[in-house]
């Protein structure tokens, strides 16, 4: 634990910090995040070694539209390349089709590390029939501002990883630095270069970690 | 080559330098030997090849042995591209734990030659990460490297500092199972040692303590320290006799794993045992914990004919590096020489469940 015992440290929270931070992320994302469907706190009671304050959030099937357009277009050239004899109603068939088929489903997880005392973010994607997307169609979802990013930074990646508690790959996504950028935030924030107070800690995070991955949070959240 | 030695004559003797250097050259050695078997959907010859016999480093990880393994059976597979993964009777391995560790882990009798069966197609990736050879594994190594530096030190700064090629060595000595080059190059990254006065150390040029996230007290003594520790808990509902009687595991759900730092206490003089880091781990476990001071203020008893222990859960062993562990060890001792070179400590536990 933080030698001053308190639960947002340096940039740093504590388990028991994360806990708190969570259920409050949660609460103000419910009221203010309207077009989105709320964060769930899944409990990891039933292992049963675990203290029952230890969970994570879980935000699931969130449906991402904006590889639909492109793809559409693509297999609409592609259709009529191989179906340039066809009629024109067969062509739309065959697009409309497809575009159901290209729906692209996330689930996004908010997960406690405890070696470095931040949060971390882990997701995957999905298509319609469960089979899961490559990065390569992943990072297409993603704003293009992000892309760049990812590929020219140092400082956070994407990374295939088992996630801790679900023994199947997921995606990870890695600010390093968490810690720092967080001190950042909270020194710029208040007048008397206060920490952030706990209850803040994992809305000031997401408002930048949940950039990287497309999810905007609504200023009225960072009060 | 099997090693049982006996934990408690080390400890007992206080050790200098060279008789550290004796456990942890042990656990460099160690090695489990394995009987891989090609999967039979995989077999394109007749008659189909017999297994192959090969000697696992505990500390190495399974895709390091392909290169070992793959002559045995090239001429006997289909035609295509290799996506090579393992089984132990059914269950895909994760190639990213040290082989040591899933065979204490998977094994609850130990199994020798521990039978396995490679596929080299057909890669399970809805349950496991890829996996790309030597690259792969090495990636992992580094980031647990990383993850450990930052939990002792509160920073990566000293893996991250590291020079390529002092990196691609290190690496190349676990490896090849180098014990001598890593000595030499380990100290770059300054872990350091736990210490307390039950593993001090008789000589002057013993290793520098910890330091950054350790707090240090008046006398210059470590008084907490975060621990890199990974453990691995296997349940049973049922208790059993003999450990044959252990069923057999289905799926990774039956483990529960915890990545998570233990917080080293030391109090003066009162030992820090590898019961007291368990304990921080998975309190449930634990018995006679009214024996502790009073202080805590929960219902438990200690009396032995009281109902209630049949319900509690119950740690049934304890198993680092293949030894079966007596929990009053100091912790720093266990640490100090049990870890594997990334800096972690890998702890494999059988515990029956608290029947509700």
């Amino acid at each position: 634990m933080d030698s001053a015992g308190e639960v947002v440290n340096d940039g740093k929270i504590t388990l028991e910090g994360f806990t708190v931070a969570a259920r409050a992320f949660a609460d103000k994302w419910k009221r203010h995040n309207l077009s989105f469907p709320p964060w769930s706190w899944i409990p990891l009671i039933n292992r049963t070694m675990l203290k029952k304050e230890e969970g994570y959030l879980s935000l699931e099937k969130i449906i991402i539209l904006s590889s639909l357009e492109e793809s559409a277009e693509e297999e609409s050239l592609d259709v009529t390349a191989d179906w340039s004899e066809k009629e024109e109603s067969v062509d739309l068939t065959v697009l409309v089709q497809n575009v159901e088929d290209e729906a692209h489903y996330y689930d996004y997880h908010i997960v406690y590390s405890a070696s470095y005392m931040v949060p971390m973010l882990y997701f995957r994607g999905y298509s319609s029939d469960g089979k899961p997307l490559s990065l390569d169609v992943i990072k297409r979802d993603l704003p293009s501002s992000s892309v760049s990013l990812l590929l020219e930074s140092k400082w956070t990646f994407i990374t295939q990883e088992e996630h801790p508690y679900l023994n199947r790959p997921w995606f990870k996504l890695h600010p390093c630095g968490t810690e720092e950028w967080i001190k950042l935030l909270s020194e710029s924030s208040s007048s008397d270069g206060c920490q952030i107070p706990v209850e803040l800690y994992l809305v000031s995070w997401f408002s930048v970690v949940g950039q990287v991955v497309g999810l905007k949070i609504p200023r009225e959240m960072l009060i | 080559m099997i090693f049982v030695f006996q934990v408690g004559e080390l400890v007992r003797r206080k050790g200098s330098v060279g008789e550290k250097r004796m456990a942890v050259k042990y656990v460099w050695e160690g090695a489990i030997p394995l009987q891989i078997h090609l999967h039979k959907s995989e077999v394109a010859s007749h008659p189909p090849p017999p297994p192959a016999l090969v000697l696992a480093p505990r500390i190495g990880y399974l895709p390091l042995l392909v290169h070992l393994i793959k002559p045995y059976f090239k001429d006997s597979l289909p035609p295509g591209e290799d996506s090579i993964w393992f089984d132990y009777k059914g269950l895909p391995l994760k190639w990213y734990i040290p082989t040591g560790v899933l065979f204490d882990l998977l094994c609850a009798e130990p199994e020798r030659p521990w039978n396995l069966t490679i596929h080299f197609r057909g890669y399970p990736s809805n349950v496991l990460i890829p996996c790309e050879g030597e690259d792969s594994v090495k990636w992992n190594f580094v980031n647990s490297l990383k993850e450990a530096a930052y939990i002792i030190n509160g920073n990566c700064k000293n893996v991250m500092n590291m020079s390529q090629s002092d990196q691609e060595d290190l690496w190349t000595s676990v490896m090849n199972g180098d014990l001598d080059t890593y000595t030499r190059l380990s100290p770059k990254i300054k872990m350091g040692n736990i210490e307390d006065e039950f593993s001090r150390k008789a000589s002057v040029s013993s290793p520098q303590s910890r330091q950054g996230g350790t707090e240090i007290d008046v006398a210059g003594q470590v008084k907490t320290a975060r621990v890199p520790v990974r453990l691995y808990v296997r349940s049973v509902s049922k208790d059993f006799e003999n450990l044959e009687d252990v069923p057999e595991m289905d799926t990774w759900d039956e483990i529960s794993y915890l990545n998570r730092p233990v917080q080293f206490l030391r109090k003066e003089g009162k030992c820090f045992t590898l019961r007291d880091a368990i304990e921080s781990l998975l309190p449930e476990y634990i018995r006679d914990r009214a024996q502790r001071s009073g202080e805590e203020g929960e219902q438990r008893t200690t009396d032995a004919s009281d109902v209630s222990q049949e319900t509690r859960g119950e740690l049934k062993l304890v198993r680092i590096q293949g030894i079966e562990m007596k929990l009053e060890i100091p912790f720093s001792w266990v640490v100090n020489n049990l870890m594997n070179p990334e800096f972690y400590l890998h702890i494999s536990v059988l515990v029956k469940e608290p029947q509700r």
